[in-house]
């Protein structure tokens, strides 16, 4: 987006485009990082806004944090860059969430349940798109679906 | 002029039928009126996808050397406890059977993640299931206990017998209570939260013949991918419910008994389904073609979502007390948009039946008579009609003293 509001500013170049970017991923910490204020360092360092979706942490064991990170697409790579240098993989959260395409019978009960409105009925034809973007991987579709077409594996 | 299906197959057989989905014959009719639609179109084809709990299987496993007999005792598929009082080696795989060892609704809600409906199809996909069954001997049959795979394919018989299929309309389920509830009709949040449905509406196979003029017991039929037959009224026909002015019943009516080769069906349509809190079950892919002997019959294909009404009932109360009463009546046109309005609350709406399935089943079903691969049949017997008084009841308990 081109940000020119009274904000700005005065050292940015009037037209200097930033480019925000919103972003879900899931971070998959080895037990020795765990116990390390890494979330406060994307936001400090980084200046990435986050949205903690889950967590699952245990000190010395590892775990899995699924954040929502908003901020500039430069802050945003480098944010990710720390995360690798200090062992966390990342991945985007559509990798995690899936719907077997095969098993997915376009019923639409999943529609009225899903927290997010991940799911959208196309009029014309009734069949159900997923939106993966904006699945906060709840998981209650995966027990909800009568046909179990839903799938987290983290 | 009306027409015979004994006509209309001639025409299938030299490739001249004119084959439309229920879809599809809305417009035509629209546009020519009944009557032209009627000298014009042989066949309308429908379809419907969803879950029917009243699906079973029986098999026949063939005789063990030595012998053993499965009749009057236990047995299981992958776990799955089997009917066996039959004859020896036969036995009925029910879509709702769950393993012993199940939690069921133990930790609420419960998951039910494989039953009946999961076995039917596992062995519909060619797979290996595991049997064990165990047995008290007798002279004739002297094994007490038997393990071994078996597999679809060397199985003597396998047949889908569905004893309530292919519902004409059903409930819109909501919930009026202030905690979440898990039914058959799906996770229905509180205070309205959302309203579920489960009808393929205008392309439901009963809908679009309310009165049952061409679907009768013999009625050959796309069930679960292969061919099938209509066997025999539903358990719980009740064609006796309140109609409006175009025929279709405003409440659950009629329903079908259903049977069919299951070797040849297919497992893209008969798929094991599970329904948190309640159990499992089966979703069957059913298509009826329906023959267009005459302008009425024509007319009543054309039925549009918009024409077809039904109650919703609350499933926190009155559904599981048994109490009549509907929250009001609403048609699937209104359904599909998404929302309804009860009580005065906008609820969304979502449907357990899958609407683009069924319009595939349609499809296929017109395809295969298109090119004569599938002959209609002239029904042997015909179901109840609304006007014969045949009902449904329910339980008048009798209390047992001892």
């Amino acid at each position: 987006m081109l940000k020119d509001s009274p904000s700005t500013p005065p050292c940015i170049h009037f037209f200097e485009v930033v480019m925000m970017i919103t972003k879900r991923i899931v971070l998959h910490f080895p037990h020795r990082v765990a116990d390390q204020p890494i979330v406060y360092k994307l936001a400090r360092d980084y200046d990435l806004e986050f949205n903690i979706l889950k967590a699952y942490i245990t000190p010395e064991e590892g775990g899995l944090l699924v954040l929502e990170l908003r901020g500039e697409n430069k802050n945003y790579n480098q944010g990710i860059q720390y995360l690798a240098g200090v062992g966390i993989e990342t991945q985007p959260l559509s990798q995690d969430v899936i719907r077997n395409e095969t098993r997915c019978s376009h019923c639409g009960v999943c529609v009225p349940l899903c927290p997010a409105g991940a799911f959208v009925v196309e009029p014309s034809t009734r069949e159900v798109h997923f939106h993966d973007t904006k699945c906060i991987a709840c998981g209650l579709c995966v027990k909800f679906c009568p046909i179990r077409a839903m799938e987290v594996s983290f | 002029m009306a027409k015979t299906i004994k006509e209309i197959n001639e025409k299938i057989k030299k490739g001249e039928a004119v084959v439309v989905t229920a879809e599809e014959i809305i417009d035509i009719v629209e546009k020519k009126g009944a009557k032209r639609a009627a000298q014009q179109v042989d066949v309308v084809t429908t379809g419907t996808f969803g879950p029917m709990c009243s699906s079973g299987a029986y098999i026949n496993i063939g005789h063990a050397t030595p012998r053993i007999k499965l009749g009057g005792e236990q047995a299981y598929l992958n776990d799955v406890p089997l009917y066996t009082g039959f004859a020896a080696v036969d036995a009925l795989i029910g879509a709702t059977a769950l393993p012993d060892d199940d939690p069921r609704n133990k930790t609420f809600p419960g998951e039910f993640k494989y039953g009946g409906g999961h076995v039917i199809e596992d062995l519909v996909a060619g797979k290996d299931l595991e049997l064990v069954a165990t047995a008290y001997g007798t002279d004739c049959y002297p094994r007490k206990k038997l393990e071994t795979w078996v597999n679809i394919k060397d199985l003597n018989e396998a047949v889908l017998f569905n004893p309530r299929n292919a519902y004409q309309n059903y409930n819109v389920a909501v919930n009026l209570s202030d905690k979440v509830i898990y039914t058959y009709m799906g996770m229905l949040k509180p205070k309205l939260g959302n309203a579920n449905y489960c009808s393929a509406g205008q392309l439901s196979p009963l809908l679009n013949d309310p009165c049952y003029k061409t679907i009768g017991i013999g009625t050959k039929i796309f069930l679960g991918g292969g061919v099938g037959y209509v066997v025999w009224q539903g358990t719980q026909f009740n064609p006796s419910v309140p109609r409006k002015e175009n025929r279709t019943p405003s409440a659950p009516a009629g329903c079908l008994g259903v049977l069919g080769d299951l070797k040849r069906m297919s497992p893209e349509w008969l798929l094991g389904t599970s329904m948190l809190g309640y159990g499992t079950t089966l979703t069957v892919g059913i298509g009826i073609p329906i023959p267009v002997l005459n302008e009425e019959i024509c007319q009543c294909t054309a039925v549009k979502d918009d024409d077809i009404w039904t109650q919703i009932v609350d499933y926190s109360e009155d559904y599981p007390q048994g109490k009549k009463g509907s929250l009001g009546e609403v048609d699937y046109a209104q359904l599909k948009t998404g929302k309804i309005v009860i009580e005065g609350k906008e609820v969304p709406t979502g449907s357990l039946s899958s609407y683009p399935k069924a319009v595939e089943i349609a499809n296929t079903l017109k395809k295969w008579i298109k090119k004569g691969d599938f002959l209609l049949t002239e029904p042997v017997a015909y179901l109840p009609g609304p006007n014969t008084g045949y009902t449904f009841k329910p339980l008048e308990e009798r209390p047992i003293e001892n």
